[in-house]
């Protein structure tokens, strides 16, 4: 840790320097500070937390000087707050664990130290942070853009990836290349017809140290993509390939993996449309074989489905499943204009959302040898074939109304089947099927004090039944309180017909914000970005403070 | 101990470089950095040079097609942008950090919301990292000469009016608190 101190100051003595000559630079920044005290309650098995307060946080220090830039971010988790990854205590502790300089000229820029990248849509690289996940993957090492003519992108890398406060184990190299067709070549300079073409290579090495099997230490995956981008037409699709990487994930198998994403969008003025396909077989990629969780992708896949947003249409979320699935999505935006039946005096938006995923084939390699055996090539099956097992269905609509001068209108419908043993690695035998309806109301008393309204419920047979939830919400110019309350009234036991009541204030100011509220928070899966986490229920007051400087 | 001093020395003369530098830029304004981000078609372009609005006000906000307040903010910027551009010249550019999963929804969504302001993608959030954003909505306002002259983090009803107010003294040349 003292490495990564004197590391920090020494950037930040460097920058100071430089700064000198170049009106001092510039120094900014940013701080979140996350706190929950826990109280026990065993209603709803929210377990006890031995220290009763914890407490995640972060501060961005970042320094600028024309060419030149610096950053590090202090993090702090004492100890970790509950659901985030923590097994065995690898996360709790202080540190410095990203800090990073570089050098930007007019057409190529190096960044020595901790990075983000994502390479295309991020099949074969992607590292990101995500706080609200505890995902943290940044590669430490090198990394070099080159812009050697108008059009031409080229990235290459070096690296090892975060892993908590220290690294995995593999080291990571990549290349990528992305070339815009229209600015390259003069004669299609003005042509409405725009093409972009990309490629990308990845390869990680990691020692084989395992006694039972030979595996392969270094690993390559890599990538074409095309964009197509024709008027109000946009096609995007990406295609990669994986040679055998045995790995805890895949059950220590030796077969490659490959997948496909599709995207094509049409719109213009007051109307959308999209569709999307997606194939995958084996394409979990980590830097450390016996990585699990969220620790140490490479790579990411991204899911087909929509990313809902109300906590009850969110309740069964869908997580991709990198060993085999095939999904596609359809969706359509329509705006009805203001002053037509349907439209009213201010306009009417809509939109209508159908997804589906489905597991794809897999076929014994012999008679004798089950599917996905360690130490077998594992299965085989043709590109794009599709299972019959049903992982995820979602179809739901939203309107978008408004009443008059002051009152606003949200309504959404959703029908979802969700697979429960494959996404919770349950065997129950379970599909849920569950009806969600949701409305959102927002009326302004004043042009700055308005009262929302948020009324949802979830109707299913199966898991813990039924759910209502309301919440309403005030704000005047700078302060909100809110109070919620989260009912269970459906489940089978009726002992467990819990009210998850919560209640909240809030304050802003410029780009600072506090935020304290109390009570129950239910158990359940939060998901950014195509990731999920499963958070624990829990029982308390929990204070946020944020600030942009 | 000349060591020891010595060191103390430097440490002050750091401290007072950094609250210098900070002292500095509450004063000039904070600068846009040089990062690439791309239109709804795929094709780059360089926020520093998006920004420039021959001498007129820029509104820079954070957003995601999942994110309820930050569509809430945008209806409410284009409900007023056509009044707001014809009394100050302001652009708004709105940055969608939405990634792999829902970025291709970002062009049709925007067409079917029908808004008239300029749309971009952060995809891996490196303009929201370089620039300090912590969760959308948030608003950075620029004056004429590109610099940031108000920031703000979350969207509640009304605060488009504050915005107006600020677009409308960046115009007349008085000071924003």
């Amino acid at each position: 840790m003292k490495h990564f101190l004197f590391t920090s100051i020494a950037i930040f003595l460097f920058s100071i320097y430089y700064a000198q000559d170049q009106n001092w630079g510039q120094f900014t920044g940013n701080f979140q500070g996350d706190f929950q005290y826990y109280v026990q309650d065993s209603l709803i098995d929210a377990p006890s937390v031995p220290e009763r307060f914890l407490m995640n946080s972060f501060a961005n220090f970042n320094y600028s000087a024309g060419k030149f830039s610096a950053g590090f971010r202090y993090e702090g988790y004492l100890n970790t707050m509950l659901g985030f990854p923590n097994a065995g205590n690898i996360n709790d502790g202080v540190g410095i664990p990203y800090r990073w300089a570089g050098f930007a000229a007019d057409n190529f820029e190096i960044t020595v130290g901790s990075f983000y990248e994502q390479f295309g849509n991020g099949l074969t690289l992607r590292t990101y942070e995500q706080k609200l996940l505890g995902i943290d993957n940044a590669l430490d090492g090198i990394r070099i853009k080159f812009n050697p003519t108008s059009g031409i992108y080229l990235k290459g890398l070096v690296g090892k990836q975060r892993y908590y406060w220290e690294k995995g184990a593999g080291i990571v190299r990549g290349i990528d290349g992305e070339f815009h067709l229209n600015d390259i070549i003069n004669k299609w300079k003005d042509n409405s017809l725009r093409l972009i073409l990309g490629g990308s290579f990845v390869s990680k090495y990691q020692k084989d140290d395992n006694p039972i099997y030979v595996l392969p230490e270094n690993i390559g995956a890599g990538a074409g993509r095309i964009a197509i981008n024709y008027k109000g037409f946009n096609i995007n699709s990406e295609y990669s390939y994986k040679i055998n990487d045995p790995s805890a994930d895949n059950n220590y198998i030796y077969k490659s993996g490959q997948a496909l994403l599709i995207n094509a969008t049409y719109s213009q003025k007051g109307f959308g449309v999209l569709l999307g396909t997606k194939w995958v077989d084996n394409m979990s990629f980590r830097s450390e074989r016996d990585a699990g969780l969220t620790d140490l992708s490479i790579n990411q896949l991204p899911e087909i489905t929509r990313n809902h947003v109300y906590s009850l249409t969110a309740y069964y979320p869908y997580a991709t499943q990198p060993t085999g699935e095939w999904g596609m999505q359809a969706e359509v935006f329509y705006n009805f204009k203001r002053k037509t039946p349907i439209g009213g005096k201010y306009g009417t938006n809509v939109s209508v959302n159908y997804s589906r995923v489905q597991g794809i084939t897999k076929t014994p390699i012999n008679d004798t040898t089950p599917i996905g055996l360690a130490g077998t090539s594992g299965y085989t099956n043709t590109f794009f074939s599709i299972g019959d097992s049903l992982y995820f269905q979602d179809i739901n609509l939203e309107i978008n109304k408004r009443w008059g001068k002051n009152l606003k209108m949200l309504l959404m419908y959703q029908n979802l089947k969700y697979n429960y043993d494959i996404l919770r690695g349950t065997n129950e035998k379970l599909i849920v099927n569950a009806h969600v309806a949701v409305i959102d109301l927002t009326y302004k008393f004043k042009s700055t004090i308005a009262l929302r309204g948020e009324f949802q419920a979830l109707f299913t047979d199966e898991d813990k039944g039924d759910w209502a939830l309301a919440t309403l919400e005030f704000n005047i110019p700078k302060w909100f309180i809110n109070i919620s309350d989260n009912w269970n009234y459906g489940n089978s036991n009726p002992d467990k017909r819990v009210h998850y009541f919560n209640t909240g204030v809030g304050y802003t100011s410029g780009a600072s914000r506090i935020q304290l509220s109390y009570g129950r928070q239910r158990e359940g899966i939060t998901c950014v970005g195509g990731v999920c986490r499963a958070v624990p229920a829990s029982n308390g007051v929990f204070l946020t403070i944020s600030s942009t400087f | 101990m000349v060591f020891v001093n010595q060191h103390l020395k430097n440490m002050r003369n750091i401290i007072l470089l950094v609250v210098i530098t900070i002292f500095c830029n509450s004063i000039l304004g904070q600068d846009i950095p040089s990062i690439q981000i791309k239109d709804l078609t795929g094709k780059p372009a360089n926020i520093q040079e998006l920004v420039q609005n021959d001498g007129k006000p820029v509104i820079l906000t954070f957003w995601a097609t999942w994110c309820k307040p930050c569509i809430k903010e945008l209806e409410a910027f284009n409900e007023n942008f056509f009044d707001w551009q014809d009394e100050t010249g302001v652009k708004i550019i709105a940055v969608s950090i939405d990634e792999a999963r829902s970025i291709s929804r970002v062009a049709p969504f925007v067409n079917g919301k029908s808004w008239e302001f300029d749309v971009y993608t952060d995809e891996n959030s490196e303009l929201k990292r370089a620039m300090n954003v912590n969760d959308p909505p948030f608003l950075f306002i620029l004056n004429g000469e590109g610099k940031v002259v108000y920031q703000h983090s979350s969207y509640m009803e009304g605060d488009e009016n504050h915005t107006y107010e600020i677009l409308k003294k960046i115009v007349a040349g008085l000071p924003i608190e």
